[in-house]
């Protein structure tokens, strides 16, 4: 039995973990190629949930709202990129970490204009309710497999296009050398645009993904930001694959210390111990290394 | 404009503000006396993020932190019956302090990016943590139901604790204009200027901004303790990292690299949320676009526009920010780049 | 103490594929004005990031003034005595000149933990300072911001910068690198004034400021030291003019002929 839980803690840690890649890759990525810190992040995860929400409003088919929600996350980040982001790139690191803390701002009180301040929980899709046993005595949510799965494939697809597209390639060649993109007369915007796209896409889809497990609420993404922040400091800032590992790591040490530090000590400290385990996991990082595990950039 | 004029101005507009500090809260009523109270504390907390920003070049994202466990320890020492502000502030001070040394010893191992990471999560570590101290109300917090006294002096009377804080800030602007430009202040600002050199002529970078990290820190401790004070009551929203956000934006609306700039920007900031919470709660769907104006459009805060509006001198216009991931093409670097 | 004061030994840095500094071994005699020289892309940052300890070394070591150094921070091999100039001007930009100087001053000084006392009103500090940048031809451009002089000037502030440590060895790095023709006359003469007073190790590319200051000469091709000598011994070379640029290159062939 205990094993058992065990198992399934795992899982779900693989699973948190890859929700938190999917976030983190966008931070690097954004960072790496546009060397803009981009705190509103959390943001993008937050709308995904709300869109997914009012598109089963609009819908009430999931078939439907997943791809609607979905591709109004990716407007509002074109947009976003074109008014604010494109100004930012010039600018320090100061003016992007405070006006995209503005925009943080801006989108959980515009969310409390449009729904309300309190959180809305929304439904597993009903093809997706039940559960299948994995290992003997196990039983496990079908959907948090399916995520599991479907945040697998993005990984991949991910991958792919950054190893093996033309669109890739120049990720890979903006993240080392900006002036050769332009050089190359690669119109660079149209190229910033995408990849701020494809960064709010995929924290979209977190989002969206994570909506029927949290339940969506104003400033819910500022908590799964900080985590993702936590990520990418652990795994190197500007790194894929650092990324990956730091999410991992981060997803299963934070489900496994929910389980097992309640299970070991039982005092009044304990929810502090549980709440504080992340953070301790990064702080030890960095005490071996000060720039995480796969920097990209050295400091 | 001759130097001796334009300090003779700056210091007549010092004084005016003082004067405005002195004689118009009490004039307008008790609300506004607390008000002004809440400015005096916030702008104390951020001359203490400015400490890092303006002056060594360090962005924080994470001062509420310290802010925070100056409120929680300044709100448990009066429940704990140490009411005393003599004993009480210098210990509030002295424990936020020992929880800089331990931040900042292992955040100030990084640079740039990550630094604003690091501070950032540590922060939040302590806002869990805070949540998690159930004898102390958890997610609810607690009363600390009075105010410390100065043994002769009750500070239950708003406007005699509004008095106190101002002294306090005036105090502390004084010490902190004393420190930028002592021995200690060039070293600091010359890490702002230029880490690489200051090492080159023989400063360990490293234990030089982890001491203005943890005067910093001191600094932040005295305005939390102070805030507990003035509420009454701990929660831990005063660690929250939206707080830390916050304190930055009133750094750079009042003015980065300033000392008063800081107090003005929390001024501004105040009286923004305060005259906007009369129409509408969303009053943070005005304030987040007009930091992104502030950032996208101005390239000045209040004190500095002042300055020169009032010929008085001016401010830094944008600190310089220890961010090695990102080349500065900066003027004095360009000539003589290759043979 | 030994006849070397800067002694490298075996010291080795690659990055990835690529071996930058590669099994370098020179002694530097106290005293002396040694240049360092080679093609771009030979290796010498690399191995000037490894003697202030801005890089750290693979393998080798490194001892200044008979005492390993390999292991100390930036700072503390600063303390010693090892100053340097940078390639890239890099000074106090919002500090005056005479801030810069007196900042550098300041660094001798055991720790800088005085928080009260303002440091423009310290005489201790400015008094120095002030000569320092007569010394180096700034005399009265004390006040004036570092950020609003010229590259020339900020050539010279940094020479400043470095004699105000007080150092033994001064390590410059392409003091000359920039420089238009009046300031480069001014710049050669203020290293001739200063050459003998301390020992130094001299990166440049300009040949004629190379022969003409230089006690010895290495040179430094692809990470290695291909000769190493009296300025004599280098100019008859022929290993080094093939090994360098190629037999035919026409400026270091006037350089060769017509130094001074």
């Amino acid at each position: 039995m205990t094993l058992a839980l065990l198992i399934e803690q795992l899982f779900n840690g693989v699973q948190f973990g890859l929700m938190l890649f999917l976030m983190a890759v966008g931070v690097t990525l954004v960072f790496g190629i546009m060397r803009v810190i981009n705190l509103a992040h959390g943001s993008l995860f937050m709308i995904g949930g709300y869109f997914l929400m009012a598109a089963l409003d609009w819908t009430s088919s999931y078939v439907l709202a997943v791809p609607l929600a979905f591709l109004m996350s990716a407007l509002v980040a074109v947009v976003l990129e074109i008014i604010v982001l494109r100004p930012l790139y010039r600018r320090g690191p100061l003016e992007q970490v405070l006006a995209t803390f503005g925009l943080t701002l801006f989108f959980n009180e515009a969310v409390t204009v449009i729904w309300g301040r309190e959180s809305i929980p929304l439904q597993v899709p009903p093809l997706l309710t039940g559960s299948v046993e994995i290992i003997p005595g196990g039983a496990y949510p079908i959907y948090r497999l399916v995520i599991t799965g479907v945040a697998i494939v993005a990984g991949l697809l991910l991958y792919l296009l950054i190893t093996r597209t033309r669109v890739g390639a120049l990720i890979r060649a903006g993240s080392d050398n900006r002036e050769i993109v332009a050089a190359l007369g690669i119109n660079i915007s149209l190229l910033y645009t995408l990849v701020f796209a494809l960064s709010a896409m995929l924290a979209a889809l977190a989002g969206i993904m994570m909506g029927p497990l949290l339940s969506v609420e104003p400033g819910a993404g500022d908590p799964i930001l900080i985590l993702t922040l936590v990520v990418v400091v652990i795994g190197g800032i500007g790194s894929v694959r650092g990324a990956f590992v730091g999410a991992l790591m981060v997803g299963i040490f934070d489900t496994l210390a929910r389980v097992l530090i309640p299970l070991a000590i039982q005092t009044n400290a304990t929810s502090a111990l549980v709440g504080m385990a992340v953070y301790v996991l990064m702080a030890v990082v960095l005490l071996f290394s000060r720039t995480g595990l796969f920097a990209a950039h050295r400091g | 404009m001759r130097p001796n004029l334009v300090l003779r101005r700056r210091g007549w507009l010092l004084l005016l503000l003082l004067a405005v500090a002195i004689l118009l809260p009490p004039w307008l009523g008790t609300y506004y006396v607390r008000f002004a109270t809440q400015i005096a504390i916030y702008g104390m907390a951020a001359l203490s993020v400015d400490l890092l920003l303006g002056y060594t070049g360090l962005i924080t994202f994470g001062q509420a932190g310290l802010f925070g466990v100056g409120a929680y320890a300044g709100g448990m020492l009066i429940v704990l019956g140490v009411t005393n502000a003599f004993v009480a502030w210098p210990l509030a001070i002295l424990i936020t302090m020992l929880f800089a040394l331990a931040i900042g010893a292992l955040s100030l191992r990084t640079r740039g990016f990550q630094f604003i990471m690091v501070t950032l999560a540590f922060a939040q570590m302590l806002y869990y943590f805070a949540q998690s101290l159930r004898n102390w109300g958890g997610d609810d917090g607690f009363s600390t139901q009075r105010r410390n006294d100065l043994g002769f002096l009750s500070l239950e009377s708003h406007a005699t604790f509004y008095y106190v804080v101002l002294v306090l800030l005036v105090l502390v602007v004084w010490l902190c204009h004393r420190l930028v430009r002592s021995e200690f202040g060039m070293v600091i600002r010359g890490i702002r200027d230029n880490e690489r050199r200051v090492a080159a002529i023989g400063f360990p970078p490293y234990r030089y901004k982890l001491v203005i990290f943890v005067i910093a820190g001191g600094i932040a401790g005295l305005a939390g303790a102070l805030m507990a004070n003035h509420a009454k009551f701990v929660n831990p929203a005063v660690l929250s990292w939206q707080l830390s956000g916050e304190i930055l934006a009133m750094v750079i609306l009042g003015s980065a690299g300033s000392l008063i700039g800081p107090v003005i920007g929390a001024a501004f900031f105040l009286a923004f949320r305060d005259v906007l919470s009369d129409y509408t709660e969303h009053w943070m769907l005005f304030f987040g676009p007009l930091l992104v104006a502030r950032v996208l459009l101005l390239r000045d805060g209040i004190w500095g526009m002042l300055l020169r509006a009032t010929g008085a001198g001016e401010v830094p216009k944008e600190p310089k920010v220890d961010f090695p991931e990102v080349p500065k093409p900066t003027a004095e670097e360009k000539p003589g780049a290759g043979p | 103490m030994s006849e070397f004061l800067l002694e490298i030994e075996g010291l080795r840095k690659s990055f990835g594929a690529l071996v930058a500094t590669d099994n370098v071994t020179l002694n530097i005699r106290t005293g002396e004005t040694h240049a360092l020289i080679g093609p771009n892309g030979a290796g010498k940052t690399t191995l000037v990031g490894q003697l202030t300890g801005e890089l750290a070394p693979d393998a080798g070591h490194i001892r200044f003034a008979g005492r390993d150094i390999t292991a100390l921070q930036t700072a503390d091999r600063a303390r010693l005595g090892l100053a340097r100039s940078f390639q890239i001007t890099s000074i106090f930009p919002t500090f005056t000149a005479e801030e810069n100087v007196a900042l550098a001053v300041q660094a001798t000084e055991p720790h800088s933990y005085r928080f009260w006392q303002p440091a423009e009103t310290i005489e201790r500090l400015r008094k120095p300072a002030r000569k320092l940048l007569g010394d180096v031809g700034l005399e009265s451009l004390g006040r004036r911001i570092a950020a609003r002089m010229s590259h020339g000037q900020h050539r010279q502030l940094e020479i400043g910068m470095a004699l105000a440590t007080t150092p033994v060895m001064l390590l410059l790095d392409e003091p000359m690198a920039g420089l238009g023709m009046e300031e480069s006359r001014a710049m050669s003469q203020l290293l001739a004034s200063v050459k003998g007073r301390y020992t130094i190790l001299l990166i440049e590319h300009d040949m004629d400021v190379v022969f003409s200051l230089a006690d010895r000469i290495t040179v430094l091709v692809g990470g290695r030291i291909v000769a190493s000598g009296t300025p004599d011994e280098i100019r008859k070379s022929r290993e080094v003019r093939i090994a360098y640029l190629g037999e035919d290159d026409d400026e270091f062939a006037g350089g060769l002929d017509a130094p001074g």
